[in-house]
């Protein structure tokens, strides 16, 4: 119950404030902007290419919207000392974190439903698969999840916003590097840095609209460490 | 209903807390008092379960803080000297929010919502936007949250820091009505604030309670001190001041008016013989009061460890 009074909470000061309304329009506005520009008004190409190049775009968007979105999640908390009500509540740590975690998601999911129209618009000349939009989606989702929670993680570690965002940013950018790293080093790190890229190995499958249940594992790992670290941080804030 | 035996608090080697017990029951308006460092906070923490002790216990209506903080934290409201509210959200929202992160059921808060409102005197305001509110209303928003849930103890830090007179004089109101049924726990360093509204003080000094009683309790001693201002030479006013059986000790001063000025400690209350002695011997009383505030009198005596009142 408290993981939803939470979540609700969450999710109201995003829809309430201009913030949230600012960052969905903004990642929408340029999501459009680059499918016309890569895809629909790019030259003749292969529908499952214009399916594609969308999904890059959106998985781009996708990573900087979770980070702009989570950034103010518990370090804003903090800043405004409104963590005294989480932390004098019967409400467990998990449970807020997990609270926060749905808030950031439900936004995401909004914002992945008002893509939708591009997808669709695909088929006024062209032809994809249903499962491959599906597919692609659902890829999106996972990155999605997985950014978020090392959002939520970063936010848990400050007082202020700014420094949450731009640790954040950092793991992002350094595990999106993996690929380019694991080429620089010798094993065992060419296989673990291979591994935990964060985009070349693990998002290109559902871009292309291929499922691996390994990539889901992986994103669900992300995920899963992300809420756990955050979970741990305030669970120490709390006894400190 | 609500007892805190030898709690001690620790933060690295520096103790903040040492051997706290005290023992208080529903009804009560409990002041804590103490200079900056003295342990006030770190008690208010503890009791409001953001802190464990590091020894000692807290228990509310025999529930353990320690063994079930969980359990315990819907009994508690807490309201830091800065209300902690969400800005964006309005009094009525945030109130019920706050209801439903203690554990209550929706039909449960809606059902308490008006009378929590009335408390606070918040009426008028429900729809507002709390980010538009004024200070002194938001620390009513936070006496709201703090009691929606219907706890045992209420834990109010600093409540009239920040607030005008008007505002100081509705809160004391606020908080004597909350303490029907519960205990409330006030901590501020307004000691007329305190005097006026709790039953029961607890002053800290250095982590230890040094002192607990209620106000008259407390300043008993003081009332044995008075001042006097006498027309008269000031070695003949101490010459006879030393010989009255009444007096126990007698400091004076000449003044420039030619009168003098003396602060006397009395053997026992008796202040109006005093006063009536020192007319029949001729001197001119022009002035007799209590040397100073009695509860500021023994706060700064305890809180400096200079002495040793209750």
């Amino acid at each position: 119950m408290y993981t939803f009074t939470v979540a609700r909470r969450d999710l109201g000061a995003y829809l309430h404030g201009y913030a949230g309304y600012v960052i969905l329009s903004a990642a929408l506005f340029i999501t459009g902007l680059l499918f016309q520009v890569r895809g629909l008004g790019a030259g003749a190409q292969y529908s499952h290419d214009i399916l594609e190049t969308f999904f890059e775009n959106c998985g781009g968007l996708v990573m900087i919207t979770s980070i702009l979105l989570t950034m103010r999640s518990l370090a804003e908390e903090r800043q405004m000392g409104t963590d005294v009500l989480l932390f004098t509540s019967p409400a467990s740590d998990l449970q807020v974190v997990l609270g926060k975690y749905l808030a950031a998601l439900g936004v995401l999911t909004i914002m992945l439903a008002l893509t939708v129209y591009m997808p669709a618009l695909i088929f006024v000349n062209g032809k994809v698969s249903p499962a491959h939009i599906a597919t692609g989606y659902l890829g999106l989702f996972a990155l999605g999840s997985a950014t978020i929670a090392i959002g939520i993680a970063s936010s848990s570690l400050f007082k202020s916003q700014l420094p949450a965002g731009i640790l954040a940013a950092v793991v992002v950018v350094t595990m999106l590097l993996g690929w380019m790293l694991s080429d620089k080093t010798d094993a065992p790190f060419t296989d673990v840095l291979a591994y935990v890229a964060y985009w070349d190995k693990h998002f290109t499958t559902f871009q292309e609209g291929r499922l691996h249940v390994r990539d889901l594992v992986y994103y669900g790992s992300i995920t899963f460490i992300g809420l756990l670290f955050a979970t741990k941080v305030q669970e120490g804030r709390r006894w400190a | 209903m609500i007892e805190v035996r030898n709690l001690t608090r620790y933060y690295g080697e520096f103790a903040a807390l040492t051997d706290v017990s005290f023992k208080v029951t529903e009804g009560q308006v409990i002041g804590l008092l103490g200079r900056n460092g003295a342990g006030k906070s770190t008690t208010l923490k503890i009791l409001a379960g953001l802190i464990p002790p590091s020894s000692g216990t807290v228990t509310v209506d025999g529930i353990d803080m320690v063994a079930e903080p969980h359990r315990l934290r819907s009994r508690i409201g807490y309201l830091p000297e800065d209300p902690p509210v969400y800005e964006d959200m309005t009094v009525t929202s945030f109130v019920r929010h706050i209801g439903r992160m203690k554990g209550m059921s929706a039909s449960e808060v809606d059902a308490r919502l008006p009378e929590v409102l009335a408390t606070a005197a918040l009426g008028g305001r429900e729809n507002q936007v709390i980010g538009t509110l004024s200070h002194g209303y938001r620390k009513r928003v936070g006496i709201a949250q703090a009691v929606i849930a219907n706890p045992r103890l209420v834990i109010l830090d600093e409540p009239t820091s920040g607030l005008d007179p008007v505002q100081i004089r509705d809160m004391r109101k606020v908080i004597r009505d909350l303490a029907k049924g519960r205990v409330v726990m006030v901590s501020s360093h307004i000691l007329r604030e305190v005097e006026q509204t709790c039953d029961w003080l607890l002053v800290l000094r250095d982590g230890k309670l040094v002192a607990q009683g209620t106000e008259e309790a407390l300043t008993a001693d003081q009332n044995r001190k008075m001042q006097i201002v006498v027309r008269g030479d000031a070695n003949t006013l101490v010459e006879w001041l030393t010989k009255h059986p009444a007096v126990e000790d007698a400091v004076t001063r000449p003044m420039s008016d030619g009168t003098t000025s003396a602060v006397v400690t009395l053997r026992a209350d008796a202040r109006e013989q005093l006063a009536a002695d020192l007319i029949a011997a001729g001197f001119g009383l022009r002035e007799l009061r209590g040397a100073g505030d009695a509860l500021e009198e023994v706060f700064l005596g305890l809180a400096s460890g200079k002495a040793g009142a209750a």
